[in-house]
């Protein structure tokens, strides 16, 4: 497997990167959209930030359930062992399952395992990449390109929790909980509108137009081409940083604070920018909350909310074609208004 | 030396462009510089029909490959199990296990892949092309296989585009280092090569330990800025095509040439600007580019870079066309020639028309066709496993155990994806309004083409001609990008509108699209095709234009702006065979609802 590019070495584009904390220190968030430019790191970033996940705890079966998990939040074969004793588990990375355009169907959900129907004519259960990428992130590159049949599956699953395979004489229902990473490209096309809602954070890249930045870019890359081991050895130690970061940001969130005041601010900045159902809300208080508890302040503030609004709530602004501003650039708005900034 | 077919017959090139190099030794050094560093450069775009001077490039390019090196050519509609790999259902069945199959990328490990007819390769197939570019692997989820195999490769693309509106995907043209256009090359200068594959060898061997200093970073990194281009990927190949060059010329550190070799072939094709200042090139000192953010960073200290930033400038200046030059001189931004297609999942799913475009799980139900082949494919791998099973509730079976789950129905594109093409008058007559009108029309339906998912494309004419606003795309974000500043005022080149009109719905049509024609004017022309002045020739050239349309049998829309609705605009409906609808007020809701209606 090639070696990531190191999430520290990740040169400018602070929101995507921030976005990507957020997502990993809160994954019901529901995910990040990294959607711009072509060549500013969205792939980059997201790989580099698979490699610096803190691990977690998971029992040994396929589909690393979580041992203190609820009882509908584990796995049949798991939930049957549980009635006998506590669960034995160790810890793992988190899985970072990448969904390649051109993945077919029963590799995403799961089907019949080939080898043992023809090596030993068994019927088993394959868990497909849904499987595999339970309490991990699920990442889909061009993810404006996936066929929409793969959508469908996704979007389904992504909403209950749950994968529910009906196929070649299986019935199959497993726990499938991930953060969904999506990045591509505008220009190649718009996303599918439903998709685009499920995801938490929406993030846009542009490539940095200033000389230093650009320098910068253009000379960590070389660096890094040159001697890929080398390179990841000497940010070793900044990526430990940001993984001890996420780590403690992880332990401090529960404790972190949401005062009425502040409440009733994101009330009114959705209000204000109109946006549909209570998802961006409460995805706007999760956010802020998730990124006070990265700065390591007990209480969120209009501050951290001001920091995250973008992210939260561009893509789920109603489209106004007559509007000449972006998205972003409606919610900087609104967000100026209300907090006077 | 006769000119060989295909080749334009016009445009007298001179063989040396202002730096002194002949275009096709640019071509040359392009395809050795991709050989020395094929994964680090990503390959070459070449732009040209085929013919004696593609295939002698082509010759030399695989010549210069070191023995052994692996050669892949990828056809324009390749599957995905041919592209990434699958199950070889054969070996498989043979071996009673699954054996998989390697797909094209994989095989082309360590190599050069050619991409065939590259301007028309689909969105899709470009994607999964450039993931693996990106990750140097092919990640394999197929046919119950899972594997990741390393696929390091350069691309050569053969683009055969012909005009503006056909080109490379931006996807892929932004990850070739290489932007070569041998279309005016002719072919008695097509012959010689300078390299051997020893010699590639040999820079390969050199490569590891030459270096990109702080300096000559900043100078090909601000000269991209200088020159307006966007992507930082092409300062990261400007920086890898500088180290190849030296490694091909036997240095082992980077000088002056080498950037100017990067500045010449790497980032001139990507120019959308000169910088403010323009000088003739030849006039030393050649100005500074006016970066606002450079400003600030300049040292005393800083003299000798800057120097060397002009020289990179220099020597990208000249490699840029001298057509190309004065365009951008005159202000006007060079369209990518790469074309938006949609996202794959945008092609629509019609049940029985179009061509086949792969298969999907499904049941033959209203009218969808089950794929008898691929539904045996799918049930083969199963046979014992049902064998066995039918045998253990008592049965005997001889014949193939086929399983609802083994159904495959053929998934067809659609042939008719409509593209609707505004001709808008930005004259003086017709005023400023009228534009902003069209936009705010492009953009509805725009908005909600996922739904319908068609494209949308914009010419506008005024002054003397007519120009291209929006290639056909269905990227709202493309479109609004371009929209942004839309010029208006002067004569009124109607027929050069429609003609341009034209030519955009009939490559539209080429493409197996079906293209609709909005004209959106007040029907009083006054500049002739030629960019003469004149009412009479004027409109007799429109109207002339109008018959080509109806000749061709497109539909259109004559859309009368005028405050009162004028006779004119009904003759050019009645001669195009068009749709007339006087709008006088038309605003962009109902001018909406006025397209749809059409379409």
């Amino acid at each position: 497997m090639p070696i990531p590019f190191p999430f520290s070495a990740v040169v400018a584009q602070e929101e995507m990167k921030r976005s990507l904390l957020i997502a990993a220190i809160d994954p019901s968030i529901g995910g990040v959209l990294v959607f711009g430019d072509r060549g500013t790191g969205k792939s980059t970033a997201i790989r580099g930030l698979a490699a610096l996940l803190p691990k977690m705890r998971a029992v040994d079966c396929v589909y690393n359930c979580d041992p203190e998990a609820g009882e509908d939040a584990l796995c049949a074969e798991c939930r049957t062992k549980r009635a006998k004793g506590p669960l034995k588990s160790r810890m793992v990375p988190v899985p970072v399952v990448d969904l390649p355009l051109g993945a077919t169907e029963d590799r995403v959900i799961g089907a019949l395992d080939l080898e043992r129907a023809l090596t030993k004519g068994e019927k088993a259960f394959e868990p497909g990449l849904l499987a595999r990428a339970h309490r991990g992130f699920l990442y889909i590159d061009e993810v404006n390109l996936l066929e929409d049949h793969l959508v469908d599956s996704l979007l389904d699953v992504a909403a209950s929790g749950e994968n529910l395979v009906e196929r070649e004489g299986l019935s199959i229902r497993h726990p499938a909980r991930f953060v969904l990473v999506g990045s591509g490209n505008p220009e190649e096309g718009e996303l599918r509108p439903q998709l685009q809602d499920r995801f938490g954070l929406s993030v846009e890249v542009r490539t940095p137009q200033d000389l230093p930045t650009r320098m910068k870019v253009v000379r960590l890359r070389d660096e890094f081409e040159r001697d890929p081991p080398a390179f990841v050895q000497r940010w070793k130690r900044q990526d430990g940083k940001v993984r001890s970061q996420i780590q403690k940001a992880r332990d401090f969130l529960p404790t972190v604070d949401v005062p009425d005041a502040t409440l009733e601010q994101a009330g009114r900045l959705c209000i204000k920018l109109g946006t549909d159902g209570l998802r961006g809300e409460l995805t706007l208080i999760r956010a802020a909350r998730a990124f006070a508890a990265l700065k390591g302040d007990a209480e969120v503030k209009d501050a951290h909310l001001v920091q995250v609004a973008a992210s939260a709530l561009r893509h789920r602004l109603r489209r106004d074609p007559l509007d000449e501003s972006g998205s972003t650039s409606r919610v900087e708005r609104a967000v100026g208004e209300l907090f006077g900034e | 030396m006769s000119n060989p077919a295909g080749m334009p017959q016009s445009e007298p090139e001179r063989p040396r462009g202002e730096s002194g190099v002949s275009r096709w030794e640019d071509a040359v050094l392009a395809a050795a510089l991709m050989s020395v560093d094929p994964v680090g450069t990503g390959g070459v775009a070449l732009r040209s029909l085929a013919g004696p001077v593609r295939d002698q490039w082509l010759t030399i390019m695989r010549d210069l490959q070191p023995p052994g090196t692996p050669m892949r050519r990828i056809p324009l509609h390749v599957s995905d199990g041919r592209l990434l790999g699958g199950l070889d259902l054969a070996a498989t069945l043979s071996a009673g296990r699954p054996v998989a199959e390697r797909g094209l990328l994989v095989e082309a490990d360590g190599g050069i892949v050619e991409l065939a007819m590259a301007e028309r390769i689909a969105a899709g197939t470009a994607a999964r092309l450039t993931m693996a570019f990106d990750s140097g692997e092919v990640v394999l989820e197929r046919d119950g296989l899972a594997m990741r195999s390393p696929a390091r490769f350069a691309v050569v693309a053969l683009d055969e585009g012909v005009g503006d509106d056909e080109g490379l995907l931006n996807a892929l043209l932004d990850r070739l280092a290489f932007h070569q256009d041998l279309t005016h090359i002719r072919v008695h200068e097509a012959v010689a090569c300078d390299y051997d594959a020893d010699e590639i060898l040999a820079a390969r061997a050199l490569l590891p330990g030459i270096q990109v200093s702080e300096d000559q970073i900043e100078a090909l990194c601000s000269t991209a800025l200088a020159l307006g281009i966007p992507s930082l990927r092409a300062s990261i190949f400007a920086a890898r095509a500088a180290c190849a060059a030296a490694a091909l010329e036997g240095r082992t550190e980077v000088t002056e040439e080498d950037l100017a070799v990067a500045g010449r072939l790497v980032l001139a094709p990507r120019a959308t600007m000169l910088p403010p200042s323009e000088q003739p090139p030849d006039e030393p000192p050649p100005p500074e580019p006016e970066e606002p953010d450079q400003e600030q960073d300049k040292g005393e200290d800083q003299q000798e870079p800057k120097e060397l930033e002009d020289q990179v400038l220099e020597a990208a200046k000249a490699a840029i066309p001298a057509d190309l030059l004065a365009q951008l001189q005159l202000g006007k931004l060079r369209r990518s020639r790469a074309r938006a297609t949609g996202k794959a999942g945008a092609v629509q799913n019609a049940p029985l028309r179009g061509r086949p475009a792969g298969v999907l799980r499904g049941e033959p139900r209203a009218g969808l066709r089950l794929n008898v082949v691929e539904t045996l494919r799918a049930a083969a791998p199963w046979q014992r496993l049902r064998r066995e099973e039918v045998a253990r509730f008592g049965g005997q079976s001889n014949r193939i155990e086929i399983r609802q789950d083994d159904f495959r129905i053929t998934r067809f594109k659609h042939r008719s994806e409509t593209t609707t093409i505004f001709v808008v008058d930005a004259s003086g007559s017709s005023a400023l309004h009228r534009l902003a009108e069209a936009k705010g029309a492009v953009e509805l339906l725009l908005a909600d083409c996922y739904v319908r998912r068609d494209r949308v494309a914009l010419v506008a004419f005024r002054g003397q001609f007519a120009e291209v606003l929006l290639p056909p795309t269905r990227s709202l974000v493309r479109a609004k990008r371009s929209l942004a500043s839309l010029p208006g005022g002067g004569g009124t080149p109607l027929a050069s509108g429609i003609d341009l009109g034209m030519m955009l719905a009939d490559s539209v049509k080429r493409r197996g699209g079906t293209p609709i024609l909005i004209i959106m004017t007040d029907g009083r022309a006054n500049v002739a095709r030629d960019g003469t002045g004149g009412r009479a020739r004027a409109n007799e050239d429109a109207l002339s234009a109008a018959r080509l349309v109806r000749s061709v049998e497109i539909t259109s829309l004559v859309i009368d702006t005028s405050p009162r609705p004028q006779q004119q605009g009904r003759d050019l409906a009645v001669e195009m065979g068009a749709r007339y609808l006087p709008l006088p007020h038309a605003d962009a809701t109902s001018l909406s609802h006025a397209v749809r209606a059409a379409g």
